[in-house]
């Protein structure tokens, strides 16, 4: 499977990331090379193998239902780019 | 098991210019976790805090910060598997959600699409005496909530708030079994009161911890009837997706106006894109959200930042185990144990702080006479004050005390309406109230008779039109009551003015 110029561009809004028109040519040649790796890696069977989650056998950690973060709107709010009133503000979205 | 024998209702159908046709309906309600901090963070959950005070470095997507499960929104989810009879997947996985929206910092909304943590259940869903839909429920998931954004402080900008990022969602699917606008607001009603039943939810619509996305179709009369014998969806039609829908009314609104445009465009020879639509309440009918088609490649892939969660069968047992009593088997006990109508168990356990008030009213009490107590009078009230039976000034003993003095014939029903509205406004002791202010039934057949007797002695005129027409002893009685300021029993005071009238 090989990823064209356009799938490129669509992948690259759909992560609003702005490439430049120029650049799509070897981005999708880059990400097509991504995938021949996976397609190599698709030929070795591995029917009735467990996909391996962990390297060590591990549980998924858990935490307790208590209030132990949050508070400090300041830092949260620290690296926006604009910020009213305690919230982010953002270029108007419509629905 | 809860024996409930029930008859299916029909479908709805609609009349098109040309022909009849049924509505086929699948919701997925959105039910915020009730918990105290967030599914993968330890920033609070509390609603109408100030804009992103409650938010965790986590929850704000900053660099390199790790999400952490919250094991009490886990054993909340599965409680409300089995409060909805549905298997528990003791092996669940989390994926990312890709898609890019301000209020989502992530980039992406952690989820269960591959592996969720519940499998297929049920709800039983009632629709009047004796009739009920068992909609069946597919799986149910847990996720992040997003933020909120607000798009009216500025001409030119959105605000974002944070605080509802990352709070744990169960999203519960149903199977395309409801067949009503009136059973789809009966589905979201009564999955809200098993879920308040259970303490998963506390399904407040207006507070948005309760949101549906209703997916409506429409079919020819018989094909659904295909559709559930082999399972093959082709049998039915294309649906479109009413979003975030937050109140009964207007999901009954939307679903009808959403089956008629449908129903329209089909007739006319066009067929259906399956679309996203927003129903709008103002102009009262729905219309295609463009934006999102787009935002539909989800990218689905798991979280490399969460290892499977795995559960104990035993943990889920000990779940199961302390499972309360829910609303279909509460109210079978309540007509069983107290005599109440179907109606009016209904009414009583519609919520459970009311049922556990009936039923702290009506032990070793009479059913019937608690129930009409509770519901006429004191539901009644309540109404009238916009109040909760939370904030009910008349605690369920007080009541018990009222019907105590009714049942022994310390008063009368009457005076015991009166009693109650004391204790409503004042508050008190019933039995001491009665006592000061000489409110006991006179049940003294003497006093009863002296009063009958100066009645008849100051109407002469009436007691001589009563011996021609027997009906007039009632304007008599009524005197006496008046007399005795509505003391007096009032079977006796018949009786004896009867026999002074020698009817």
């Amino acid at each position: 499977m090989s990823i064209d110029k356009d799938t490129a561009r669509r992948v690259a809004h759909l992560a609003r990331i702005r490439v430049a028109s120029d650049d799509l040519e070897a981005l999708a040649g880059e990400l097509s090379h991504i995938l021949g790796f996976m397609e190599q890696l698709n030929e070795v069977d591995i029917d009735g193998v467990d996909p391996m989650t962990s390297v060590t056998p591990m549980a998924l950690p858990r935490r307790a239902d208590v209030v132990t973060d949050g508070g400090y709107p300041d830092k949260i709010l620290a690296n926006a780019p604009d910020a009213r009133e305690g919230f982010f503000a953002v270029p108007k979205v419509v629905e | 098991m809860l024996d409930i024998t029930y008859t299916e209702p029909k479908a709805k159908t609609i009349a098109g210019a040309r022909d009849d046709w049924e509505l086929v309906i699948g919701m997925e309600v959105h039910a915020q976790v009730s918990s105290n901090a967030k599914l993968f963070s330890g920033a609070s959950t509390l609603f109408g805090a100030e804009p992103n005070s409650n938010v965790s470095f986590v929850d704000a997507a900053m660099p390199g910060m790790l999400p952490v499960i919250n094991e009490y929104c886990v054993e909340q989810a599965v409680r409300t598997g089995l409060g909805l009879q549905a298997e528990i997947n003791l092996f669940s996985a989390f994926d990312r959600k890709n898609y890019f929206y301000p209020d989502l910092p992530q980039g992406y909304q952690i989820s269960q699409l591959y592996h969720p943590i519940v499998g297929e259940g049920e709800v039983l869903v009632d629709m009047g005496q004796g009739t009920a839909r068992l909609v069946r429920v597919e799986r149910i998931h847990l996720e992040q909530d997003a933020g909120k954004s607000v798009h009216d402080m500025d001409p030119n900008m959105s605000f974002v708030d944070l605080n509802r990022t990352g709070v744990a969602l169960m999203e519960i699917v149903s199977r395309p079994d409801i067949r009503s606008p009136e059973e789809a607001a009966a589905y979201v009603v009564k999955l809200r009161q098993i879920l308040r039943y259970l303490g998963t939810c506390e399904g407040n619509m207006q507070n948005g911890n309760l949101r549906a996305d209703v997916n409506v179709s429409v079919c020819r009369p018989g094909a659904y009837e295909r559709y559930r014998e082999s399972g093959d969806f082709g049998h039915l039609g294309t649906r479109c997706e009413l979003k975030n829908m937050n109140s009964m009314r207007f999901i009954q609104q939307a679903i009808d106006y959403e089956a008629r445009r449908q129903i329209a465009i089909l007739e006319d020879g066009g067929s259906i894109d399956q679309e996203t639509r927003l129903y709008d309440a103002d102009k009262g009918e729905t219309r295609s959200m463009r934006s999102k088609e787009e935002a539909h490649d989800y990218r689905y892939f798991p979280c490399p930042d969460l290892l499977p969660l795995t559960l104990e069968q035993d943990w889920v047992d000990r779940i199961k185990a302390g499972l309360p009593e829910l609303p279909d088997a509460k109210k079978a006990r309540f007509i069983a144990d107290f005599g109440v109508t179907e109606y009016d168990a209904s009414v009583l356990t519609a919520d459970i702080a009311n049922a556990a008030y009936f039923e702290d009213v009506a032990k070793g009490r009479d059913g019937k006479q608690a129930a009409n107590w509770v519901i006429n009078e004191l539901f009644g009230r309540l109404n009238k004050d916009e109040k909760n039976i939370q904030d009910s000034p008349v605690s369920a003993a007080q009541l018990g005390k009222i019907l105590d003095l009714i049942s022994s014939g310390d008063i009368s029903g009457k005076i015991a309406k009166d009693l109650f509205e004391i204790v409503y406004t004042e508050g008190g002791d019933p039995a001491e109230i009665v006592e000061a202010r000489g409110m006991k039934q006179v049940t003294d057949l003497g006093a009863i008779e002296a009063a009958v007797d100066q009645i008849i002695i100051d109407n002469p005129e009436q007691v001589e039109k009563a011996k021609q027409n027997p009906k007039l002893a009632g304007w008599f009685v009524g005197q006496v009551m008046k007399a005795t300021g509505g003391k007096a029993n009032p079977k006796a005071v018949n009786q004896i003015v009867r026999q002074k009238l020698t009817f």
